[in-house]
C-alpha cells in the first residue's frame, strides 16, 4: 500500500525542488540557450541562402563566359574565312594582272616584230630597187660592146648583186 | 538485509574477476531467511536513513534529519535515534508533555514516523523529514542545475559556434524536445510559453531515471519510481494546462461542439465526461511513469534476488544462478536505459499535447 500512497512530506520537498529547477531553467538557462540556438539557426539559414545565391551567380557567370568564348570563336572563324577569301582574291587578281601584263608584252613584242619586219621589207625593197638601178646603170654602161660580153657582164653583175644581197641578208 | 544491493553491485565486478565465492559468502552472512519481496520493496520505498554498505558487520549509513510538525510545533531529530532505540522521546517545552516517536514495522503507518499516544494508538504527524528520496532528489536537482549551468556557460562562451562536448549532448535533446515534441503538439504562437517547462520536465525525468539505475551512493534512490514524484509532476502539468487554457479549450469542455444537444441538456453528460477527462489525464501520466520505472526496478531486483533464493538451497546452485541472473539483469538494465528515455519522452510529449489542446487556435 505504501508503494502507491504518496507521502505528503515528500511532495512538499519535490514541489520545492522541482520549482527551483524549473525557475533556474526557465529564467537563466533556457533564454540563453534558446537565443543561441535561434541565432545559430538564423545564421545557418542565411549562410545557406548566401551559398545558393553565389551558386546562382557563378552559374550565370559561367554561362556568360561560355557565350563570350563561343562568340570569340565565331569571330575568329569569320576572320579566318575573310582572310582566306581576301588572300584568294589577291592571288587571283595578281594572276589576272600577270596574265594581262604577259599578254600585253607579247602583243607589243608581236607588234614590234611586225614593225621590224615591215621596216626590213621596205629596206630590202629599197635595196633591191637601188641594186636594180645600179645594175641597170652598169648594164647601160656596158651596152653596145658585144652581145656575148654583154650577157656575161649581166650575169656577173647579177651574181655580184646576189652576193651583196646574200651578205646583207646574212648581216 | 538492506545492504545486499550494494554487495551485489560490488560482486558484480568481482565475480567476473575472481569467480563467484563472494556471493556465497554474502549469502552465508544472511542469517535470517531471505525474503525477496520484502527486500525488493525496501529498495523501492523511501526510508529515513540512507544505507550505503555493511563493513565487517557494521552498517554504514547516513542518518538523515527528521522534521516533524505536531500541533503547530516543530520537532527535529536524527533518524539515528531509531537505530539505537525503538522509541525516541522528547518533551514539548510549552506544556512539558512527553512525546514518543517511533517507526512501526507493521500496520497502516509501516516505515513512517508516528507519535505513540498514551493509550498506545498511533498518530501520523505532519512529516517533512529529509528522507533518502528527498536527499537523492536534492542531489539530482543540484546535478541538473549544475549541468544546465555548464551548458548555459558553454553557449555564452561559444556563441554561435558549433556545440561541443556536454553542450552538444544537451543541444541534441533540447532541439529534439523543441522541434519534435513541442512544435508538433503546440501551435506556433504559444510554443515559447510552454517550452521551458517541457524541457525541465524532460531533463528532470530523464536524469532521475538514469540516476535511479546507478546502484551506488549518492544515486540509486527510486525517485521517478515514487508515486509522489510522478504525482507532483502530473499536478504541475495539470495546473499549467488548466490555468493557461484559453476560451476555446474551456468551450470544448463545457460546450463540446459537434455533439447532439441531448448529451448536454438536461443531463450534462459530455461536460461531465470532459471534466473528468481533465483529471484522468494527469492521473494517467503519474501512474504510467511510476509503474514503468518501478516495474523496471522490481524486475532487476527480482533477477538478483533469485540468486539468493537459489543459494539458500545450495551454494553451487547460487553460483550457477548468479551467472544466469546477472546476464538477465544486465539485459533488463539495458532495457531500463531505453525505458528511461522513452518515459521521459512520453511524459513530455503528453504534457505537450495537453498544452496544445489548451492553447488551440480558434478555427
Amino acid at each position: 500500500m505504501e508503494l502507491i500512497s504518496p507521502d505528503f512530506g515528500y511532495i512538499f520537498w519535490m514541489t520545492l525542488a522541482f520549482a527551483i529547477v524549473f525557475f533556474f531553467i526557465a529564467k537563466f538557462a533556457f533564454p540563453v540557450i534558446g537565443k543561441a540556438l535561434k541565432n545559430r539557426e538564423q545564421k545557418i539559414t542565411e549562410a545557406l541562402e548566401q551559398a545558393e545565391r553565389t551558386h546562382e551567380e557563378m552559374k550565370n557567370l559561367q554561362a556568360k563566359n561560355e557565350e563570350l568564348l563561343k562568340k570569340a570563336k565565331e569571330e575568329r572563324e569569320e576572320m579566318l574565312n575573310e582572310a582566306k577569301i581576301s588572300s584568294d582574291q589577291i592571288i587571283e587578281e595578281a594572276k589576272e594582272k600577270a596574265k594581262q601584263e604577259a599578254n600585253r608584252i607579247m602583243e607589243s613584242a608581236k607588234e614590234s616584230i611586225g614593225n621590224e619586219y615591215k621596216a626590213a621589207m621596205t629596206d630590202i625593197k629599197n635595196q633591191i630597187a637601188n641594186i636594180s638601178i645600179k645594175v641597170a646603170e652598169k648594164i647601160l654602161e656596158k651596152e653596145l660592146s658585144k652581145d656575148e660580153a654583154q650577157m656575161e657582164y649581166i650575169d656577173k653583175i647579177i651574181k655580184e648583186t646576189e652576193e651583196k644581197m646574200g651578205d646583207e641578208k646574212v648581216r | 538485509m538492506r545492504n545486499w544491493k550494494y554487495i551485489v553491485s560490488l560482486s558484480f565486478l568481482i565475480c567476473l574477476i575472481f569467480t563467484l565465492p563472494n556471493f556465497a559468502k554474502a549469502e552465508n552472512e544472511q542469517k535470517e531467511k531471505f525474503n525477496a519481496g520484502e527486500v525488493i520493496l525496501e529498495h523501492i520505498l523511501d526510508s529515513y536513513e540512507w544505507h550505503i554498505f555493511t563493513w565487517k558487520g557494521h552498517e554504514v549509513s547516513i542518518y538523515l534529519p527528521c522534521i516533524v510538525f505536531n500541533e503547530g510545533k516543530c520537532y527535529t531529530f536524527s533518524s539515528r535515534n531509531f537505530r539505537e532505540n525503538e522509541f525516541y522521546k522528547t518533551v514539548n517545552k510549552t506544556n512539558s508533555e512527553e512525546l514518543v516517536f517511533t517507526i512501526p514495522h507493521e500496520g497502516d503507518y509501516k516505515g513512517k514516523i508516528v507519535i505513540v499516544n498514551a493509550d498506545g494508538t498511533q498518530k501520523r504527524p505532519f512529516d517533512i523529514s529529509i528522507t533518502k528520496n528527498v536527499l537523492a532528489l536534492f542531489i539530482s536537482c543540484a546535478l541538473i542545475i549544475i549541468l544546465f549551468y555548464l551548458v548555459t556557460k558553454a553557449y555564452q562562451k561559444r556563441g554561435e559556434k558549433a556545440p561541443k562536448g556536454l553542450q552538444s549532448l544537451f543541444e541534441m535533446l533540447i532541439v529534439y524536445v523543441r522541434d519534435d515534441i513541442a512544435r508538433k503538439a503546440i501551435n506556433e504562437k504559444s510554443v515559447d510559453k510552454y517550452l521551458p517547462y517541457l524541457i525541465t520536465v524532460f531533463f528532470f525525468i530523464f536524469i532521475n531515471n538514469l540516476l535511479g539505475l546507478i546502484p551506488i551512493f549518492p544515486f540509486g534512490a527510486n525517485i521517478t519510481g515514487n508515486i509522489a514524484t510522478t504525482a507532483t509532476l502530473a499536478l504541475f502539468t495539470f495546473f499549467i494546462t488548466n490555468l493557461f487554457g484559453n476560451k476555446e479549450y474551456y468551450k470544448d469542455i463545457f460546450n463540446t461542439p459537434g455533439v447532439p444537444w441531448f448529451l448536454k441538456f438536461p443531463l450534462p453528460l459530455m461536460p461531465i465526461i470532459e471534466t473528468v477527462g481533465c483529471f484522468t489525464k494527469p492521473f494517467v501520466l503519474a501512474v504510467r511513469l511510476f509503474a514503468n520505472i518501478t516495474a523496471g526496478h522490481i524486475v532487476v531486483l527480482g533477477f538478483i534476488s533469485s540468486i539468493f533464493i537459489v543459494a539458500q538451497i545450495s551454494v553451487a546452485g547460487g553460483v550457477g544462478m548468479s551467472v544466469f541472473s546477472l546476464i538477465l539483469a544486465i539485459f533488463v538494465d539495458c532495457i531500463e536505459l531505453l525505458v528511461a528515455y522513452i518515459q521521459a519522452y512520453v511524459f513530455t510529449l503528453l504534457s505537450a499535447l495537453y498544452f496544445g489542446m489548451a492553447s488551440k487556435e480558434e478555427k
